[in-house]
């Protein structure tokens, strides 16, 4: 048997010479190829002037909660778009998919505001024709053409909803109930704190930070000097220990408060709503720090191939209607001033409740997501851009 | 192993009877024939994605456009070994893998000797479907399982609260990802291991205890070394599983509970940056070789 097994390993060194050898060919090879070709992005869609004839089929990106059956179906039926959905945890995943061939395999995305405008830059999506919208004229002012989708006049998306992301607690075990952030960076609920895996999750440190900390003169939370930056990552590692896990999916966050792994953390209003489906003592507020928040923009894929039921799509999803049940179910803020009404008919004084009717000063008073760039308003380019942001974010979970 | 080839039958001169001849004489088309579908398979798909991935792995991302920039730098490996965080990333992983397969090893030596060697031929079937059993079912439908019992309110806490040691913070934690991957590649040990308890002869160990030799001594020195190429052979199993798995600490691990995998699944479908995730793949390509020249030395081929 010995004899037998060191016969075999010398055949297999020689055969591995020449595996050796073939590999160094096709590596050379591929080295060649490779090098050779670069890819540049180009948009060749025209902007649509009539929306044709369905395709039977639309593939969205969307944020988890952004196609309920309940508005799907009736869409569905009344077009024949069979909607597919493929959910993504975070802005960058959302522009990852639609970089990496997404653009041509889906059709819509439910971008956010620190997604939309590297999305646009980078070719993926491609302009809309708001004419073919004609609930767009009944938007809020600050939502038809904000600079997060419009770009010199160049309208690259319908935006949809608005938000705050707020703090979210568990009745029975949170006490006093909190009102300000400092709850999720205090040890005394050590090992049942969640907030989002999401690098855009430093600019709620440095809000907090613009509040707690003048000294640091942090006046915009998306625009952070070196030294603000490093206050906020220090500020987030000393919150490490206490957190439970860090979740990427809304679904995460629900299961981890529904077992009582959780009793606090950063949330969506989708959250708290279906968790107080399920029967969980849990409450949501905005803490007196004021709150980040979303805008988000149904934008159009540049190589999308069922353009016709994506602009249906954009038609359907901004009617007062359907406006009004996406604003009850995900617990935001609808863009279409005329969803009121509605709103309050599927459930009383959800006008209110939802902000629907709020003044200006409150769309204001929230700091919407944008992407960190190297330029800051002040005029200096001494900024932290998104790329640090990934960094510390990596080096902050460890 | 020449001579045991097929040698022709039934009436000369049919076509079947000259390829077979044919097939006699040359000894390098028979292998051609067999060895070229599978060969062109692990060199066109295996070898040269390994190797695509390799080359990637000197390459970087323009952070404005998320274009691959292909131009060769080193900038990608500096980055992991400069920065700590990488460092303690891969750490870890390294850590639990092995803390695994010598999880593993310490439960399937006593399952596999009980069930190749004193268990009765039904209960030995028995314990070998109890072994697979587990395969049969999802993997993460199996995880999800964990989850439900190491939760604040789960069994594990409830169990541990009975015999008085209170609740404690098992879920989301590096413990609770330790008790996965041993539970989950456990089979993958079970198996190698029962296989080489069963290769020892009977004669062996009533020599060993004729010649004066207590339980332990026998185990010591005649059975250990004979069954650790077993041992090993499962080892490379359960390291490698563990080595490379993303999915199981992305659902029952907590803060600070990233896997070498988790951090090139995020640069690959978060943050878009192949060429890094590249360069940190081949650190578990590295680690395994060595892993593997280890095992080898021990004896771990021969069991195979």
């Amino acid at each position: 048997m010995r004899a037998r097994a060191s016969r075999g390993r010398r055949e297999s060194t020689s055969q591995w010479r020449g595996l050796a050898g073939v590999a160094a060919v096709t590596l050379a090879s591929i080295v060649i190829t490779a090098c050779g070709g670069s890819s540049a992005a180009s948009n060749h869609t025209k902007v649509m002037t009539k929306i044709g004839k369905g395709e039977g089929v639309l593939n969205v990106i969307a944020w988890e909660g952004y196609t309920q059956p309940q508005w799907v179906k009736p869409f569905e039926q009344q077009t024949g778009c069979q909607v597919n959905a493929k959910y993504a945890g975070s802005s960058d995943e959302m522009v990852t998919l639609m970089r990496q061939g997404g653009d041509s395999q889906y059709d819509l995305v439910s971008a956010s505001g620190d997604a939309s405008l590297r999305l646009i830059r980078g070719g993926d999506v491609a302009p809309v024709n708001v004419n073919l919208i004609p609930d767009w004229k009944n938007f809020i002012p600050q939502l038809k053409s904000p600079a997060h989708n419009t770009v010199n006049g160049v309208h690259y998306g319908i935006s949809l909803q608005w938000g705050p992301n707020t703090l979210l607690y568990n009745t029975q075990k949170v006490k006093p109930a909190p009102n300000s952030w400092s709850v999720i960076y205090s040890p005394k609920y050590k090992g049942e704190i969640t907030v989002p895996d999401n690098p855009i999750q430093i600019a709620d440190a440095a809000l907090y930070l613009s509040k707690t900390k003048p000294s640091l003169g942090i006046t915009d939370p998306y625009e952070l000097t070196q030294k603000q930056l490093g206050a906020a990552v220090s500020l987030l590692k000393q919150q490490r220990p206490l957190i439970v896990k860090y979740w990427a999916l809304a679904s995460d966050e629900i299961d981890l408060f529904k077992n009582g792994n959780a009793v606090v953390g950063a949330s969506w209003p989708y959250q708290t709503n279906t968790l107080i489906a399920a029967h969980a003592p849990v409450k949501d507020l905005i803490p007196v720090q004021g709150a980040t928040g979303w805008a988000d923009t149904w934008m159009l894929a540049s190589h999308a191939k069922h353009p016709n039921c994506a602009y249906m799509w954009m038609k359907y999803v901004s009617t007062p209607k359907v406006q009004a049940e996406q604003a009850i179910s995900f617990g935001e803020t609808p863009a279409n001033t005329l969803a009121c009404p509605d709103m309050n008919k599927i459930q009383k004084g959800a006008c209110a409740q939802y902000h629907a009717n709020a003044p200006a000063s409150y769309f204001d008073s929230i700091r919407f997501w944008k992407t960190p760039t190297t330029r800051c308003d002040n005029g200096q380019s001494d900024c932290t851009d998104y790329n640090d942001w990934q960094q510390k974010w990596t080096e902050i979970k460890g | 192993m020449a001579t045991s080839a097929a040698t022709p039958s039934g009436p000369p001169g049919g076509l079947a009877l000259r390829v077979s001849a044919a097939l006699f004489r040359r000894a390098w088309l028979r292998a051609v024939l067999l060895l070229g579908a599978p060969g062109a398979w692990f060199v066109l798909i295996y070898l040269l994605a390994l190797v695509i991935l390799f080359v990637s792995a000197f390459w970087t991302v323009d952070s404005f456009t998320g274009n691959l920039v292909h131009s060769w730098t080193l900038s990608n490996f500096k980055t992991l070994v400069d920065d700590p965080v990488y460092r303690a990333i891969a750490l870890r992983t390294i850590v639990i893998a092995a803390a695994v397969t010598v999880t593993d090893a310490l439960l399937a030596f006593p399952f596999a000797f009980f069930a190749a060697r004193i268990a009765s031929p039904r209960t030995r079937a028995a314990l070998f479907v109890a072994v697979l059993m587990p395969l049969w079912s999802s993997y993460l439908v199996r995880v999800y399982a964990w989850r439900l019992i190491l939760d604040r309110d789960g069994i594990a806490n409830w169990a541990l609260a009975q015999v008085g040691l209170g609740p404690q913070h098992i879920a989301y934690t590096n413990v609770a990802m330790w008790l996965v991957f041993s539970y989950i590649w456990l089979p993958f040990m079970v198996l190698p291991v029962w296989t080489a308890i069963e290769r020892v002869p009977d004669s062996l160990l009533e020599a060993s205890s004729d010649l004066g030799a207590r339980g332990w001594q026998t185990f010591r020195r005649v059975l250990l070394p004979m069954v650790l190429p077993g041992v090993m052979a499962g080892s490379i199993f359960t390291f490698s599983l563990t080595l490379g798995d993303f999915i199981t600490p992305t659902l029952v691990g907590g803060a600070g509970s990233d896997f070498i995998g988790n951090v090139v699944y995020n640069n690959v479908g978060v943050s878009s940056n192949v060429p890094f995730a590249a360069a940190f793949a081949t650190v578990p390509v590295i680690v395994m070789g060595i892993y593997l020249v280890i095992a080898r030395r021990l004896g771990a081929f021969d069991a195979l």
